[in-house]
C-alpha cells in the first residue's frame, strides 16, 4: 500500500479494498520499525491518527470525502498542531504545545487527511543537512551515512522511506527542493503568498513558503490543491482563485519553451548531476518542448543577498523567544537581561545564534545601508532577471543542487560551504517565484534532482511539465534499498 | 572583514544572546567568514535600483474593527511555567 500514489490510495479507500484505519495502521507500523534507522519522524500521534482515520472511514462509507480523505500524511514540525508538541527542531520549543492548528494543518484536517505525526527538521528551518536539529540528524534513506538535505529533511526522508503517503514542508531558500532532490522525491515550493503562513513558525517572513513533498508530481498537485487557500489571518496570503492543478497535468508539453540558464551549469556543478539533468531535458525535448538558452546574470549574487535578508528577518522574528511567555527559560536568572541572554543562549543552537548575530549586524546603526538596503537592491536585480527571462520562456529548468547528498560532518565546520548548497534554489525565494524539484537519476547510487522554476502563480505549468516528464521516465519510481 | 571582540560583544547585546568568552574567537571567525561572503554584494552596481522588501506588491488589507477572536488568555498562559493570577512572572526589574 505504501508505494501507491495518492490517487490509487483514494481509489482503494473508495472501493473498500482497504479502510483508512488499515492504511493508517500500516504506516504507523512502518514508522515503528523503520524510523529508528532514519530519525525522520520526531512525534508520532498514533491515538489521534487512528481516531481521525475512523472518522474518515465513516465519511467514505457515506460516499463523502475528497481526494485526501483517509490519506495518512506527516507534517513538518514547523506547523503548529493543537495539543501536539511543535518544536521547530529546537530546544527552545521542546516544551511548546500550541493551543491552535496552522491553516495548512487545518486544511488537511478539513479534507479528512490523517496526521500520523511530525517530521524532524533543521532548527528553525536553518540548515541544508538536518544536522542542526535538537533531536539529532535525519539519515538519508539512500545511504544512512549521508545527509537528507534540509531543512525539510525529515519530510523528504519520510516520503523516500514511505513512512507516510506524503508530507508537508517549508522552503525559505531551498528547504523543500534541496532535500527532495537529495532523497529522490518530488517537492514543490509555491509562489510566495499562495499558501497561508498562519501558524507556521516564522524564519524569514518575506521568503518562507509552505509546500508538499511527495512521491510524484501528480501527488504534489493533489496536495497543493488542499494547501493553497486565501487566508485572511495571513496578511501576505493572496486572494486569487486556486486553479484545478490536476486538470492540466496531462496537457501536452509540445511547444513549451524551457529556459536553460547558463549560470546554473557553471564550475561548481558535479558533471554527473549535469549529465542526469541533461538526460531529463532531452526527454522533454522528445516530447516536443523547446530548449532555449537564457541568462540570469545576477545569479551569483543570490547567496550573498540571501545571507543578509534572511538573517535580518530571522533576528527580528526570533526576538519573540525571550523565555517569558513560552519556550525555554534558564534556571535562576539574576535579572531580566540575564534571563533573556541565557534563555536564548541555552535554547538556540549554534547556527540559529549565528544567523541572529548576522542579522543584528546587518540591521545595526551604520551598517543598514551597506548591507540590508544593498541586499534589497540586489534582490530587485535578481527578480528583474527572472521577469526578463519569462518574456522569452514558459519555465526555467536546471539542477536543484550542485551535487548529490554529502556525508555527515562534511560541511559541519564551514557555514559558507553549507550555504552554497542552496546556490540554485535561493534566487526563486528572493523573487517569490514557484520552484519544484523532481528526481532525474542516480549518481553513484545517490539521487539527483532537476529543478523547475515557473512564473508567478504558475504552479500548474511546473506540475504539468514535471508530470509529463514522470510519464516518460521512471526516475521518480526508484527507491532506496533495504526497504520492502 | 574581521570582527573584533568589542564588536562581537555589541552584537551579543543587540541579539540578547550570552556568548561564552571561551568561544568568542571561533564565533568571530565564523561570523567573519559569512560577512566575507555577503561582502560580494558591494561589487554590484545598484545605482538607482529601488530596494525590494517583499515579493508582492500589495497593500495591507483592512477588516472591520470588531472582535473576531475569542479570548484565549488561559490557553496561552498554560504555556508558561511562571505565572501568577494571570500575570507572567519575571525577575524583578524595579527596585
Amino acid at each position: 500500500m505504501h508505494n501507491m500514489s495518492i490517487a490509487e490510495l483514494g481509489l482503494g479507500l473508495r472501493s473498500k479494498t482497504f479502510s483508512s484505519r488499515e492504511l493508517t495502521e500500516h504506516f504507523l507500523r512502518r514508522i515503528a520499525t523503520l524510523n529508528p534507522r532514519y530519525n525522520a519522524v520526531i512525534t508520532v500521534t498514533e491515538e489521534s491518527a487512528l481516531a481521525s482515520a475512523e472518522r474518515s472511514d465513516e465519511q467514505l462509507r457515506n460516499g463523502a470525502g475528497g481526494d485526501l480523505c483517509g490519506i495518512p500524511v506527516l507534517h513538518k514540525d514547523i506547523f503548529c498542531t493543537r495539543n501536539v508538541r511543535t518544536s521547530c527542531g529546537s530546544k527552545m520549543l521542546d516544551n511548546f504545545i500550541p493551543p491552535y492548528d496552522a491553516t495548512v494543518v487545518e486544511n488537511f484536517a478539513d479534507a479528512g487527511a490523517v496526521m500520523l505525526g511530525k517530521t524532524n527538521m533543521d532548527e528553525f528551518a536553518m540548515g541544508s543537512s538536518n544536522e542542526t536539529s535538537f533531536y539529532g540528524p535525519v539519515k538519508n534513506p539512500w545511504d544512512i551515512t549521508r545527509v537528507p538535505g534540509g531543512s525539510s529533511g525529515g519530510s523528504a526522508a519520510a516520503v523516500a522511506a514511505r513512512l507516510g503517503a506524503a508530507a508537508t514542508a517549508t522552503d525559505t531558500g531551498g528547504s523543500i527542493r534541496q532535500p527532495a532532490a537529495l532523497c529522490g522525491v518530488s517537492g514543490l515550493k509555491p509562489t510566495y503568498g499562495r499558501v497561508s503562513r498562519w501558524g507556521m513558525i516564522a524564519f524569514a517572513s518575506s521568503l518562507d513558503q509552505a509546500g508538499p513533498i511527495a512521491k510524484s508530481a501528480e501527488d504534489c498537485a493533489i496536495l497543493l490543491q488542499c494547501m493553497a487557500s486565501y487566508d485572511p489571518r495571513d496578511s501576505t496570503s493572496v486572494e486569487r482563485a486556486v486553479p484545478d492543478y490536476r486538470a492540466t497535468l496531462n496537457d501536452s508539453v509540445a511547444g513549451v519553451k524551457i529556459g536553460i540558464p547558463k549560470e546554473y551549469f557553471s564550475d561548481g556543478l558535479d558533471p554527473s548531476v549535469e549529465a542526469a539533468v541533461m538526460d531529463s531535458l532531452a526527454a522533454l525535448r522528445e516530447l516536443g518542448a523547446e530548449l532555449v538558452d537564457i541568462s540570469l546574470p545576477n545569479s551569483h549574487l543570490s547567496v550573498p543577498a540571501y545571507y543578509v535578508i534572511a538573517p535580518a528577518e530571522a533576528s527580528a522574528n526570533l526576538s519573540r523567544f525571550d523565555g517569558v511567555r513560552y519556550g525555554h527559560r534558564c534556571d535562576n536568572p539574576v535579572d531580566l537581561e540575564d534571563m533573556y541572554r541565557r534563555s536564548r543562549a541555552e535554547g538556540f543552537g549554534e547556527e540559529v545564534q549565528r544567523r541572529i548575530l548576522i542579522g543584528s549586524y546587518c540591521l545595526s546603526a551604520g551598517y543598514y545601508d551597506a548591507y540590508y538596503r544593498k541586499a534589497q537592491q540586489v534582490r530587485q536585480l535578481i527578480r528583474q532577471d527572472f521577469v526578463n527571462a519569462f518574456e522569452q520562456v514558459d519555465i526555467i529548468m536546471g539542477p536543484t543542487c550542485p551535487s548529490p547528498a554529502f556525508k555527515f560532518g562534511a560541511k559541519g565546520d564551514d557555514p559558507v560551504a553549507m550555504y552554497l548548497e542552496d546556490i540554485y534554489t535561493i534566487a526563486t525565494n528572493l523573487a517569490g517565484l514557484p520552484g519544484m524539484s523532481v528526481p532525474c537519476g542516480l549518481v553513484d547510487g545517490n539521487p539527483a534532482g532537476i529543478q523547475l522554476i515557473g512564473n508567478y502563480f504558475d504552479e500548474a505549468s511546473l506540475l504539468n511539465v514535471a508530470h509529463r516528464l514522470q510519464q516518460a521516465t521512471d526516475w521518480h519510481k526508484l527507491q532506496p534499498g533495504g526497504l520492502d | 572583514m574581521s570582527l573584533d571582540k568589542d564588536q562581537i560583544h555589541k552584537l551579543a547585546t543587540l541579539s540578547r544572546i550570552a556568548i561564552d568568552e571561551a568561544t568568542l574567537e571561533s564565533v568571530g571567525e565564523r561570523l567573519s567568514a559569512v560577512l566575507d561572503l555577503v561582502d560580494q554584494l558591494q561589487a554590484a552596481d545598484t545605482t538607482g535600483v529601488e530596494p525590494m522588501a517583499h515579493p508582492l506588491q500589495t497593500t495591507q488589507k483592512l477588516r472591520d474593527d470588531v472582535v473576531s477572536e475569542p479570548n484565549h488568555q488561559e490557553a496561552f498562559q498554560t504555556l508558561s511555567d511562571s505565572m501568577h493570577d494571570g500575570l507572567y512572572l519575571v525577575p524583578k526589574v524595579i527596585e
